[in-house]
């Protein structure tokens, strides 16, 4: 099977004179997991609607497993698990009751798994939705969305605003997904420190496009955290080609280098001053610096 | 398995799993025959994408540290011993380096440094050998 779980093609939306997705293409190939990050406003709510049908393609095409949401949906929003960062739940069900409810909704629905997921998050079929904190509820939404062991588990911001613990069960329930055979992950996150231990591929949206979009390695293979020292103290960040934002002061100053490490090599030397550190940078410094660029 | 696993290491997060069993292997606290977790195991205890625990397991059997046989898993091999001395060294390297960086930033001469290392041994000989229950292994 090598047919992408996902393929979105020149995907544009507008809401009035808002651009919130401009010309987005976005292949997911199987068995991985797969992360949306950018600002919030960037566009990942916007388009993972449209992977879900909840908002019709104005201009693209979009394909989830293999069908259009829009026109397909019972096929694509059968084996989809989906959580909001809403976490959007009927009130005035226990979490029971909303077990029951789901499972008339999905043929697979797992009433062995669900019942174990109950445990393993501590959760009390008895209570009630409107009582349960912030933590249950993302939980009980967890198990809502895992229990029918769907072919794609779509996450939109499941992390936010949660303590730890619940952030823990979270990452557990996206590893152990991928770790099954066909089974996918595609999740938003502004928590960029969670999408780098857990990605495999990673997409940055900036103002409704996409600016990068590769292996997870690839991405951080090809930045280099760069710090140089200067021989006299700079009152301002150098302007040195193959850079791209300057921290510092006096002596020393940081920046990320995409790339183009034997240019910023040589431009470095050219003044006099030395690198005296070059790391890997994080998936979050990356970030910071391409947002930064724009 | 006790690991550590940061995103903003600066290193890799296969290469830091690759480092730390290489780590624990040095210290004798995996020997050979051992077996290490199954990759879906230490995944979720890592909370890193299982591709890159298979990934580091993949590192360490091309480098001769472990053997994976179907069945028994991911096991330390037997010659596993010449690497961890080789490990051994690189570790200490590692850290002697950052020691003499810090000492010239600090403006320590050698001999001083190591007149200082000499006098840390023996306080540390000191504790050590009454706490009971620290492993030594030979």
């Amino acid at each position: 099977m090598n047919e992408s779980v996902i393929q979105v093609r020149d995907l544009c939306r507008r809401f009035g004179k808002n651009h919130a997705l401009e010309h987005v293409d976005l292949d997911v190939q199987p068995g991985i997991v797969f992360g949306l990050v950018g600002e919030n406003g960037a566009g990942k709510t916007t388009l993972i609607k449209h992977l879900l049908g909840l908002l019709k393609a104005q201009h693209g095409s979009v394909r989830v497993l293999g069908h259009d949401p829009v026109q397909n949906p019972v096929e694509v929003l059968g084996n989809i698990g989906y959580l909001s960062e809403e976490r959007d739940l009927p009130e005035r069900m226990t979490i029971g009751q909303l077990m029951r409810y789901q499972q008339a909704f999905f043929p697979n629905w797992d009433e062995d798994y669900a019942k174990q997921l109950c445990e393993t998050f501590q959760l009390d079929p008895g209570q009630r939705i409107k009582r349960l904190s912030r933590g249950q509820r993302a939980r009980t939404g967890l198990l809502a969305a895992l229990a029918h062991r769907p072919k794609l588990l779509v996450l939109d911001e499941p992390s936010s605003g949660l303590d730890p613990a619940v952030r823990r069960d979270i990452l557990g329930a996206i590893i152990r997904t991928v770790a099954e055979e066909g089974r996918n992950v595609l999740f938003s996150s502004h928590l960029l420190d969670e999408v780098q231990r857990v990605a495999d591929e990673v997409a940055m949206l900036h103002q409704g496009r996409v600016v990068l979009c590769d292996p997870l390695d690839q991405i951080l293979g090809s930045h280099h955290r760069i710090t140089v020292r200067f021989a006299q103290p700079q009152a301002a960040a150098p302007d040195l080609p193959g850079g791209g934002q300057w921290r510092g002061e006096r002596h020393e100053w940081s920046t990320i280098c995409n790339g183009a490490l034997n240019q910023l090599q040589q431009a470095v030397e050219a003044v006099g001053a030395q690198i005296v550190e070059q790391e890997q940078p994080s998936l979050e410094e990356v970030f910071i610096d391409r947002v930064g660029r724009r | 398995m006790s690991l550590r696993i940061s995103a903003d290491d600066g290193t890799p997060i296969y290469l830091q799993i690759v480092n730390q069993i290489k780590y624990l292997i040095a210290a004798g606290r995996y020997g050979a025959g051992d077996r290490l977790p199954p990759v879906r195991k230490l995944a979720e205890q890592l909370l890193v994408n299982p591709n890159t625990v298979a990934r580091a397991y993949r590192e360490l059997e091309s480098s001769g540290v472990v053997v994976t046989r179907q069945g028994s898993g991911t096991t330390i091999a037997e010659n596993g011993s010449p690497l961890a001395r080789a490990e051994k060294v690189r570790i200490l390297s590692d850290r002697i380096d950052m020691l003499l960086a810090e000492a010239s930033q600090l403006e320590v001469p050698l001999e001083t440094l190591l007149k200082l290392v000499r006098q840390r041994a023996r306080t540390f000989q000191k504790t050590t050998s009454k706490k009971p229950g620290t492993k030594r292994k030979r």
